[in-house]
């Protein structure tokens, strides 16, 4: 269908480019994102996910916009198919206008009444000219910049990066490649279908990673050298990054039988006086809970990662939730101590998880970091990260003892003081001798019993979090005289910033406060703002409204309305902003 | 220099007259002060069970964790501080029950620490149910008919899965015992000593006078040679188990001598603040 010559002038475009698993979607998705990025663009990149490895359709999507965007649109401006499939299965998102851009070897066919313009390319034909097939997603690339009228060199360092260890012929190939479908689509294209981005408004200087980067970076600036972990989805980047890094800081990442060896060694290096971490998601967390209660009654500093992901049981191991609320903050038998920290953008995974590090040492207490796979997996750009705001801080860990001050008693590990934290040795230290148990014991760490010992011994360690509100528990944003309060915790941020700026550009007074500490919860700042909201709604992956129970049983008192979503999937922006256009 | 009484506390453990595991305790003292070691410089980690108590009998750190979790803990805290004597110890419940995974994948991971099990064939510290150690027809709280199912061997299994030093003991050779746990520190790399250990409360049929009936001692065999794998299994499987000394020994790297990257200096001890060199070269991997 011809619609004559169209030029728009975009705030923000959405890209996606589909096929078959296996056919090298992600790195096609990734060098154009990674390219518009380095251009100065917010970008942000979501996978098609499938634990299938090879075969089935997959997708890559990417947002470009001129500000920060921390989720996929609803809709896309150009597609790039190299199956039909592709073009079956996602026409649905193209807005009017839309572009499809396909292999010709599949002959590719509008489905009837598709309001896009299809080009037809000879992908893998113009590739084998350049010197391989394989480099038809290189001519998907380059048919892609002439339609947004940008020049093929935005794509020059990202094919330099990614292809000259492989020699300077393979980036020379790749280029071309590019240039083959910029060139086609010059002389066969008409300018039925051309878009054009505003520039970029950053800077070039950002990053683009996805929040497990940001968390394995951050472990290793926070001096994490101990890892231990059982590979899951989605977590399993983080270990596999610092696998990769701790060579070069004398640091070790073991690949543990299972994710109970991998809690119990990482509160061995840490009794031991390393700072140790793991990371799964929900079927892991399940089997790490007794020992999770063991480190909070040794008061072991530890931390987890859960990334969450679609549950129960094995529930949609590749799919988006956030499902496992309850589990971080009550999963363990008996009373701990216990801090969980939601990070909600990449940015914030980097810092949160060197603050975790700090905050398990100071507060002697395992510290779980809560993502979700849309997090822990979709890459966005990042704000430059910044080592001097990175400080280490270790509690009170003391490396002498002054054996005179002994009497010949062991060590009080556990000793009685105000805060209820109480000076850490570890082991090797002269004069530091002590008795580690989770049975309950004394101020020396020796098994007792007694009631009166109990309740001074549950006492002291609850009492470390006891009325507790962590620096930064939550971000809020909107106008002073809100009267609508969303809350949510997580990468839902995304949309909900999205739905809250579209619903108050049109007149509603809209507010947004996002929980970055679930534990121990911020009741007291977030009821400042519950308080003044007419009506509060709670947006978040899961079926149950976990959140917006938790805050009840926290002590939020005002009603509250859910706005929830479990089919794996994150929010839509605008799909969010239907849903909340209905409760304002 | 330390002397076994320095490894001695002022605890009175809470075993039983006559339990088999007074002499574990015994002759890991022992062992200890044999080495020169002090006590600063050991850490006994130890499981859940009557015998998982032995961290705290022994003037050394201490730190007694999950049931059958001591050897995931012992690892970590190897990991950590590479300078430390690790001892890991518990029951055959908590070693071959609950933590027979752990068992086999640390043999297979082969840090230098030693495990010490005080094997009784029963569990203790719930009051007498069957363990993965009780043999075929074995008569206890839940298996009052007898044991339908069949034992595991800890000695087939450690070297099935590629054991560098393992040796058993018996709780009444307490001088053999010494001199085999004092082997097993010495060894670099994982090593087991497995100890008949009886449980005078709970176990009647294997009590020190049924091991000393059906024990054989293989330093009393100037032909066995314990550097022949297969020879070692043969030996194991002819005496169903029941055999003392050293059965195998293999000299090979430590895990942590494999690790790429890794300091001789603890991680304990280092500096933990990242170069900034590394910082700026892992950031600009996501520019
Ligand atoms: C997860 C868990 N399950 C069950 C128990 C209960 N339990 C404590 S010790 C033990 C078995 C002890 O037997 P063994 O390891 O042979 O040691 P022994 O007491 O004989 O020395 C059991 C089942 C527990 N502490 N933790
Ligand atoms: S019950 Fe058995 S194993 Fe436990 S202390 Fe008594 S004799 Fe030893």
């Amino acid at each position: 269908m011809i619609r004559g010559v169209t030029h728009r002038m975009l705030e923000e475009l959405s890209w996606k480019v589909g096929g078959q698993q296996g056919e090298g979607i992600d790195s096609t998705g990734e060098t154009f994102a990674t390219a518009l990025n380095r251009r100065g663009y917010y970008v942000y990149g979501y996978r098609h996910f499938s634990s299938r490895i090879k075969g089935g359709h997959t997708n890559y999507k990417v947002r470009v916009s001129t500000k920060r965007r921390l989720a996929s649109a609803d809709y896309l401006d150009i597609l790039i198919a190299f199956d039909q499939e592709s073009i079956d299965f996602n026409i649905k998102e193209l807005r009017p206008g839309g572009v499809v851009i396909a292999d010709e070897k599949f002959h590719p066919a509008l489905p009837e009444g598709a309001g896009a313009v299809l080009y037809t390319v000879p992908f893998t034909q113009l590739a084998e000219t350049a010197g391989s097939s394989i480099m038809k997603n290189m001519v998907a690339l380059g048919a892609s910049v002439y339609v947004l009228d940008l020049p093929v060199d935005i794509f020059a360092g990202v094919i330099h990066d990614t292809f000259a260890r492989k020699g300077q012929k393979v980036v020379d190939q790749n280029m071309e490649a590019i240039r083959q479908g910029y060139n086609y689509m010059k002389e066969h294209g008409d300018n039925r279908a051309k878009l054009q981005l505003k520039p970029a408004a950053g800077s070039g200087q950002h990053l683009f990673m996805m929040g497990n980067d940001a968390i394995g970076l951050g472990a290793l600036t926070a001096g994490c050298r101990v890892m231990a972990a059982y590979p899951i989805t989605p977590a399993s980047d983080i270990m596999e990054y610092l696998i990769k890094k701790m060579p070069k800081v004398g640091g070790v990442v073991v690949q543990t039988e299972d994710e109970i060896a991998a809690i119990n060694m990482i509160i061995g290096a840490a009794y031991g006086g390393a700072r140790a971490m793991t990371a799964t998601s929900g079927p892991g967390l399940s089997l790490m809970m007794e020992a999770i209660g063991l480190a909070g009654m040794t008061e072991t500093p530890v931390v987890i990662v859960d990334t969450q992901r679609g549950g129960p049981s094995t529930g949609l191991p590749t799919k988006h939730e956030q499902s496992d609320l309850y589990a971080v903050l009550f999963g363990n038998h008996g009373e701990i101590p216990k801090i969980v920290l939601a990070p909600s953008t990449a940015e914030e995974c980097f810092y949160e998880t060197v603050r975790a590090f700090n905050l398990a040492e100071q507060y002697q207490c395992p510290v779980i970091v809560i993502t979700d796979l849309a997090l822990s997996l979709a890459k966005q750009t990042v704000e430059p990260l910044r080592l001097e705001a990175v400080q280490i801080d270790r509690g009170k860990l003391v490396r002498e003892v002054d054996p005179s001050h002994l009497n010949g008693q062991l060590f009080k590990r556990y000793a009685f003081t105000e805060d209820g934290i109480s000076p850490r040795v570890i082991p090797g230290v002269k004069g530091g001798i002590h008795h580690v148990t989770g049975v309950e014991h004394n101020e020396v760490g020796r098994p007792d019993e007694s009631a009166a010992n109990r309740a001074r011994m549950m006492h002291k360690r609850l009492k470390k979090l006891e009325g507790v509100e962590l620096e930064g528990s939550l971000s809020f944003n909107g106008p002073e005289d809100y009267e609508t309060l969303i809350v949510g915790f997580g990468s839902s941020r995304g949309p909900i910033e999205e739905a809250v700026e579209r619903l108050n550009s049109e007149g509603r007074r809209v507010a947004h406060a996002h929980i970055k500490v679930l534990a121990p919860f911020p009741t007291k700042t977030l009821s400042t703002y519950t308080e003044k909201a007419h009506n509060v709604v709670v947006v978040e992956n899961n079926a149950t409204g976990q959140l917006s129970k938790i805050m009840k049983f926290f002590g939020i008192s005002v009603p509250t309305r859910s706005v929830t979503k479990f089919d794996g999937n994150p929010f839509l922006p605008g799909e969010l902003y239907q849903e909340l256009k209905g409760l304002v | 220099m330390a002397t076994v009484k320095d490894f001695r506390n002022n605890v009175r453990p809470n075993w039983c007259p006559g339990c088999g595991d007074f002499s574990v305790q015994a002759a890991i003292q022992r062992a200890l002060a044999n080495l020169g070691l002090e006590p600063e410089q050991v850490a006994v980690v130890s499981g859940i069970g009557c015998s998982g108590r032995i961290s705290g009998y022994i003037n050394t750190y201490g730190f007694h964790g999950v049931h059958g979790r001591a050897l995931p803990a012992a690892q970590g805290l190897k990991l950590a501080n590479r300078d430390l004597t690790v001892i890991a110890a518990g029951g055959d419940g908590d070693g071959f029950g609950i933590g027979l995974g752990h068992f086999i994948h640390a043999v297979r991971r082969n840090l230098d620490i030693t495990y010490i099990v005080m094997d009784n064939q029963i569990y203790g510290l719930t009051k007498g149910q069957t363990s993965p150690t009780s043999a075929h027809g074995f008569k206890a709280k839940t298996t009052p008919n007898g044991n339908i199912e069949h034992a595991v061997g800890p000695v087939q299994v450690a070297l099935a899965a590629g054991i560098g030093f393992v040796a058993q003991g018996f709780s009444s050779e307490i001088n053999q015992l010494t001199r085999l746990v004092e082997e097993a520190i010495r060894y670099k790399g994982f090593a087991l000593v497995n100890v008949f250990s009886p449980c005078v409360t709970f176990n009647k049929v294997n009590t020190y006078d049924w091991f000393k009936q059906h024990i054989v001692n293989l330093e009393e065999d100037p032909a066995y040679d314990p550097t022949d794998r297969v020879r070692a299994m043969q030996k194991v499987l002819e005496t169903g188990g029941l055999c003392i000394g050293l059965i195998y020994k293999e000299e090979r790297p430590s895990y942590e001598e494999l690790i790429p990257g890794f300091k001789p200096e603890p991680i304990a001890w280092q500096n933990l603040e990242l170069d900034p060199a590394v910082f700026e070269e892992c950031v600009r991997e996501f520019a």
